[in-house]
């Protein structure tokens, strides 16, 4: 799996973005807020709850009102799978460090917002899930990081600037949990072009 | 898309003596690491597995364990982290992490206390330190170098700065740390 070509063959996904592209724009229902908590002032307040509720909050998270910081776009399969579990529990524990950077974490998966919630819940994860839900798939499609064949996102990584553009992209094997020291180096990438250019 | 981390992923902060934690002769060929949570399954079932290593390859390595507790999941395992590193600087850091690792069930306040006890450590200095949360930096630091070396859970190794990507039994740790000793890796 040495070439994107070859990736695409074994997975079936579509071609991914490539870097220095705008980052296509969304607008996806999320299992939390990026506005400060209103109470306790800290970030990632969670939709409020109601026990009869058969609707989901309205509470959605779109690419463009993260203009001005950048954003770390993390797609992955499905909740409950045992390598995301992994995945998303190490990105939580490391949000103080993605905050130094000013940067939004958003998880995206074709999962439902109900289901988001419930694996948000038992994983404590202090940043929110985006359910690419319907129509199902479809922003995971525009970054290339579909598997048409089995109807989930690759595991796929974007980093974007604050000014919407793809600074950089990984797309790991579906089995591997990609870490978190990529996404770190290109912040830090995002971080000395931002002081050359001052 | 980069592929470039396919390249496998390397120990961003070398071995040090003065400050790491390191069991087995200075002059082994090969260096194990491990980025361990104190309450992770895993790494329970992975410290079975070092003790056997150390007794099967005891003159061919040396272990050195660093911390990386994933402290949402396992809300026990930053403070048996700074037990373990409080004990250490009362020179029983490894009597206190074979302990944490046998009684992982034991992670409580005063579990660490008995723990404490037990290994036999100055229990007003241990106290003092765990209330201060004087070795939170030191782990973090841990868990910070750990994310640079592309630890991507719990438990992850190194075998000579390389990190191992395959399977944790016995047998296919063993035969890395025999290829590394024989430089075939």
């Amino acid at each position: 799996m040495s070439k994107d070509k070859n990736k695409q063959e074994t997975s079936g996904a579509d071609s991914p973005l490539g870097h220095g592209v705008p980052a296509p724009d969304f607008k996806l229902r999320s299992t939390q807020s990026l506005r400060p908590d209103r109470e306790t002032g800290a970030p990632g307040a969670t939709a409020p709850e109601s026990k009869l509720q058969t609707l989901p909050p309205d509470q959605f998270i779109s690419l463009s009102e993260l203009r001005g910081r950048p954003v770390i776009l993390v797609f992955y399969p499905a909740d409950w799978s045992p390598v995301c579990g992994d995945q998303v529990v190490l990105y939580n524990e490391l949000l103080p460090e993605f905050q130094r950077f000013n940067a939004a974490l958003l998880g995206v998966s074709v999962d439902s917002f109900w289901c988001h919630s419930a694996f948000a819940k038992d994983r404590k994860l202090r940043f929110p899930l985006l359910s690419d839900f319907e129509p199902k798939g479809a922003v995971a499609h525009r970054y290339g990081a579909y598997r048409q064949q089995d109807g989930f996102s690759e595991r796929a990584l974007f980093v974007i600037d604050a000014q919407g553009t793809i600074r950089w992209s990984y797309l790991s094997p579906l089995d591997v949990n990609p870490g978190a020291d990529g996404i770190l180096e290109a912040l830090e990438a995002l971080e000395s072009k931002r002081e050359v250019a001052a | 898309m980069t592929q470039a981390r396919m390249i496998r992923a390397r120990l961003a902060v070398p071995v040090s003596e003065d400050r790491d934690h390191i069991w087995g002769p200075r002059a082994a060929p090969v260096t194990l690491v491990e980025y361990g949570d104190y309450e992770c399954p895993y790494c329970g079932q992975a410290y079975y597995v070092v003790k056997e290593l150390e007794q099967r390859a005891g003159n061919l390595m040396r272990f050195v364990f660093r911390n990386f507790p994933l402290t949402t999941v396992h809300p026990h395992a930053e403070r048996a982290a700074e037990a373990a590193e409080a004990a250490g600087t009362q020179g029983k850091f490894w009597k206190m992490h074979d302990i944490l690792y046998e009684n992982q069930q034991a992670l409580e306040d005063e579990d660490l206390m008995e723990h404490a006890t037990l290994v036999g450590l100055d229990i007003n200095r241990f106290v003092r330190d765990m209330r201060e949360g004087r070795y939170l930096n030191r782990i973090r630091e841990d868990f910070l170098s750990g994310t640079r070396s592309g630890v991507n859970g719990t438990p992850t190794f190194f075998i000579n700065g390389l990190r191992h990507d395959g399977s944790l039994d016995l047998g296919s740790l063993m035969t890395a740390i025999e290829e590394a000793a024989s430089g075939r890796r």
